[in-house]
Order: C-alpha cells, then sequence, then structure tokens
C-alpha cells in the first residue's frame, strides 16, 4: 500500500506498479464529459473562444492540476440551496469516454493521476509513460463509502453544466485505489482484454 | 384514490440506498469465489462495505442513480395521469432530499433540469392495468455506466458467426460480455431479450432484470441457456472491476419474445452490480415494500 498525498512527485508515480493499492490524499478535482470537452476545445485544440469566466476558471485549476489529481466523478451532493456543500455519494464513471482527450489533458496541466473506472486506451497509457502518470482506479459503485473520504468541498466551478458535470474542488483522505495502468507502459485492462479474447475464442470453438 | 406521493418518494428512497437481499447475496457469494489477497476480492469486499454503509446512512449506493425506470400495475379505476403526477413530485422531492442525483440532461440544449425531471421518458414509467385490486410499482435504477455497454445484435451477425439459432444468441451474448470488460461496473446481471422489434426487444432486457436472482426462468430450454451462459461468462476472466477474477456475471436473465421473419435481434442490457430494484405493493390501506 502506498500513501500518496497531492502535489504527486514523479519518484511517486515512477515506483506505482499495476497491482498497487493506493491511498491518496490532499486537493483533487472532479471533471467529466462537459469538462474534458472544455478544457480540451478551449485551451488545447482551441477550437472555441474562451467566454465569461473561462479564463479566470483556467487560471485557478491550473495550480490544481499541476501534479495533481483529476477524478472522472459525477457525485451527489447536499447542500445546494445553501452554498454549504457536502459529498453524499461520489464513485467514479467511466473513464473510457474521456480516452479522445485525456493524453493532450495530461501533457497540457502536467497532471500526474487520471481516477476512475473501467481503465482507458494506449494514448492514456502512452501519456502515464511520458508525463510520467498513473491511472488509478476507484471501486466503481462505491459512492457512499468513497463519499466518506471527501474531508470537505472547498470550491465548485463551472456549476452551470450540472452537479454531475460540474468541477467539484475537494479535500479527499485515504481514498482507496488500485493502479491499473503505471507509467511503465503496464496496462490491467489491456491484459484481461487480450485474456479474455483467448477464452472467448476456446468457448466459440466448442 | 389516495396520494401515494410519500409512499413513492420511500420507495425511491430505498431503491437507492438499499441492495435487495437477493443481490446482496449474490455478491457474498461472489466475495467468496475470489483468491484471498487479490484485487478481485478487495473490490468485492469494497462492494460489500458499501452495500452497509449505504444502507446505515441512507446515501446512495451508487452515484448514479441513472434513469429512474417504473412498472406500474394498476388494477382498473385508477387514474394513471394522477399516478404520473405523483410519481414525478416524489422524483422531485427524492432529489431533493439526494436520494437522486439530478440526472436529466436535455439532449438538445445541454441543460441539466436539476430535478430529474425531463420529458416523457425521463423518469420512465409503464402502466399496465391488470386484474384484482392489488397496485404494484417496481423501481429499477439504472445507471448510465451499465446502460452505455448494452448492446443490441440482429443475427446472423458474420463477425461472430452467429445463426439464427440458440448456438447464435449464446456467441453474441458472450461477445457483450467480453466487449463490456469492467466497464459496466462488474459483476454485473445481464438482461438478454430474444425476438422483437428494436424496441420491444431492448424493453424485454430490462423488464428480465426484474427476475430475482435466484429464481430460474420458467422455460427448461432458457434456464439451461441461463445457466450455460453465466458459467462461460465466468469463465473469460475479466473479473470484479475488470481487474481479473472468478466473477464476472452474477446471473443471466432471459426473456423470449416474438419476432418478425425479417428481424432476429438479441438485446443485451448490462445491469452494473448495484442492481437497484424494489417493489411497493398496496393493498388497500396497507403498503408494503419488497
Amino acid at each position: 500500500m502506498y500513501n500518496l498525498s497531492v502535489p504527486i512527485s514523479d519518484e511517486d508515480i515512477l515506483q506505482l506498479k499495476v497491482g498497487d493499492s493506493v491511498s491518496l490524499s490532499g486537493v483533487i478535482i472532479t471533471g467529466r464529459d462537459t469538462v474534458h470537452k472544455w478544457m480540451f476545445d478551449t485551451f488545447i485544440k482551441k477550437t472555441r473562444q474562451p467566454e465569461a469566466d473561462d479564463l479566470e476558471i483556467y487560471q485557478a485549476i491550473k495550480p490544481l492540476l499541476n501534479a495533481g489529481a483529476l477524478y472522472h466523478c459525477g457525485p451527489v451532493v447536499a447542500g445546494l440551496e445553501t452554498g454549504d456543500y457536502r459529498f453524499v455519494a461520489a464513485g467514479p464513471t467511466t473513464s473510457i469516454r474521456e480516452e479522445p482527450y485525456q493524453s493532450d489533458i495530461m501533457h497540457h496541466f502536467n497532471l500526474k493521476a487520471v481516477i476512475g473506472k473501467g481503465g482507458m486506451g494506449p494514448e492514456t497509457l502512452a501519456a502515464c509513460h511520458q508525463v510520467p502518470g498513473a491511472y488509478l482506479h476507484a471501486i466503481g459503485g462505491a459512492a457512499s463509502l468513497i463519499a466518506q473520504t471527501v474531508q470537505r468541498v472547498i470550491d465548485v466551478h463551472k456549476l452551470e453544466f450540472g452537479v454531475p458535470e460540474a468541477m467539484w474542488v475537494i479535500e479527499v483522505k485515504d481514498l482507496p485505489l488500485v493502479v491499473t495502468m503505471d507509467a511503465h507502459n503496464n496496462s490491467i485492462h489491456a491484459e484481461v482484454k487480450t485474456r479474455s479474447m483467448v477464452e472467448l475464442e476456446k468457448l466459440f470453438a466448442l | 384514490m389516495c396520494d401515494l406521493t410519500h409512499n413513492f418518494i420511500e420507495l425511491i428512497r430505498l431503491t437507492s440506498t438499499d441492495l435487495p437481499p437477493d443481490v446482496e447475496q449474490a455478491l457474498t457469494e461472489a466475495r467468496d469465489r475470489e483468491s484471498p489477497g487479490s484485487a478481485a476480492k478487495s473490490a468485492m469486499d469494497t462492494i460489500l462495505q458499501n452495500v452497509a454503509m449505504a444502507r446505515k446512512n441512507s446515501t446512495p449506493i451508487c452515484q448514479d442513480t441513472g434513469t429512474p425506470i417504473f412498472y406500474v400495475q394498476h388494477p382498473e379505476g385508477w387514474s394513471t395521469q394522477a399516478l404520473r403526477e405523483q410519481i414525478w413530485t416524489a422524483v422531485a422531492e427524492a432529489t431533493t432530499r439526494t436520494y437522486l442525483r439530478p440526472n436529466a440532461v436535455n439532449a438538445i440544449s445541454g441543460v441539466n433540469s436539476g430535478n430529474n425531471l425531463g420529458d416523457d421518458a425521463f423518469p420512465t414509467i409503464h402502466f399496465e392495468e391488470v386484474k384484482g385490486d392489488e397496485l404494484i410499482v417496481d423501481l429499477m435504477l439504472k445507471g448510465g455506466g451499465c446502460e452505455n455497454v448494452g448492446v443490441q445484435y440482429s443475427l446472423p451477425e458474420r463477425r461472430l458467426g452467429a445463426g439464427r439459432d440458440m448456438e447464435g444468441v449464446r456467441k453474441v451474448v458472450l461477445d457483450a460480455v467480453h466487449q463490456a470488460q469492467g466497464m459496466g461496473c462488474a459483476p454485473g446481471v445481464l438482461g438478454v431479450a430474444i425476438g422483437g422489434d428494436r424496441g420491444s426487444s431492448y424493453y424485454g432486457s430490462k423488464e428480465a432484470l426484474f427476475r430475482k436472482m435466484d429464481e430460474p426462468n420458467p422455460d427448461p430450454q432458457l434456464a439451461t441457456l441461463e445457466e450455460r451462459l453465466t458459467e462461460e461468462a465466468n469463465q473469460l476472466g475479466i473479473g470484479p472491476m475488470g481487474f481479473g477474477g472468478e466473477t464476472t456475471l452474477l446471473g443471466v436473465k432471459i426473456k423470449g419474445m416474438h419476432r418478425l421473419p425479417a428481424s432476429f435481434f438479441v438485446s443485451v442490457s448490462y445491469m452494473c452490480w448495484a442492481h437497484r430494484r424494489r417493489r411497493m405493493i398496496v393493498r388497500g390501506s396497507e403498503i408494503l415494500y419488497l
């Protein structure tokens, strides 16, 4: 079991191997489908002009993502009326939908840890090697348990994207994760997919 | 007709926060099958801890509370319009109480309605008039991660060498499990419809998921196929969360339907391990939650 805290150093990342358990603490940001597309279109590919508070938010999240962690999560949040936010349920969402954006976002922000579920593809694995970074798998559906590791909600950006799609800045303590893609080109997801394909072919041949 | 809004809120709370006993039992058995010290075992331990915590704290088992899908069987004389309005009110209130995440996003504008009320299909409510004097309401919460790995095949399927017979059905179902890997939050439950048109077939695949884990298919041929598919899917070794392991599926539920001569659809709905379904029965003044 590795205890990691944000900011995460290159040494921290390089020691991680697939299958390792990690306990993560510190300030992280949630971001999923709308956030990835917004980051990519506005600040990386620049196919859309920054609008409204885009630049201000960019400046606010940059230092948090630098050597930081992005969590693919659309939480259930209490206190929406008062602004006294509290995470009620906060498991990971399926990460593969962010595959078209993740590699560029990791490079752009010097992102060290991508947290989600289900794993990601070859481009993200290559980025894990280059940045270096790691994909840390949270247990899908373990939402009540994970919410207990959220100590406080520090801020929220782009709440107009909707509660699940907003960027929630949260402080976590001992968030339980498993390394499933490391900086050394190993992916449990790729291995399992290949192995299960061999089994599938055997079953088809029966 | 009485106002059941509060009872619908309780049905939603129960469904979102407390897994049905048959599903929890299946998860416990799956945990016990994984090897000690494995990532799969650890994932199953976390899943079961989370189930207990959600029940104790009355908080959602999973943050993706999905599309609320209601199946309402009502006796003659009940107003479906009144029931629909009560369900809508209950869904909005359950969202305020954080039993549900605001999930209804207008696909054109991108705006989240904030209260889980979208259009006629969000929440989804099916009404059916039945004989007798009991009102039976089944609720299923099915999240987007597992909904996304659902798939519909049209047989024959050349890529898989799957023809228009039960062997073809077997091949496409196993392919669906392989394609899903851990992305639907394995170990899941498959709802499979054989036949129907594109719409009714998917609908049938979800309906099949209401059958309990320990309840075999009444059709012996399909019961055998369900068992075989579960066993063979587990031979794929995808395991909990796709970490590799013994249990990839908790079970398979099949519904046989009628098809057009030209069509042979096999629809697969993948339900994640957090198989949230509950039933409410209104019998006179008595209200039961199962």
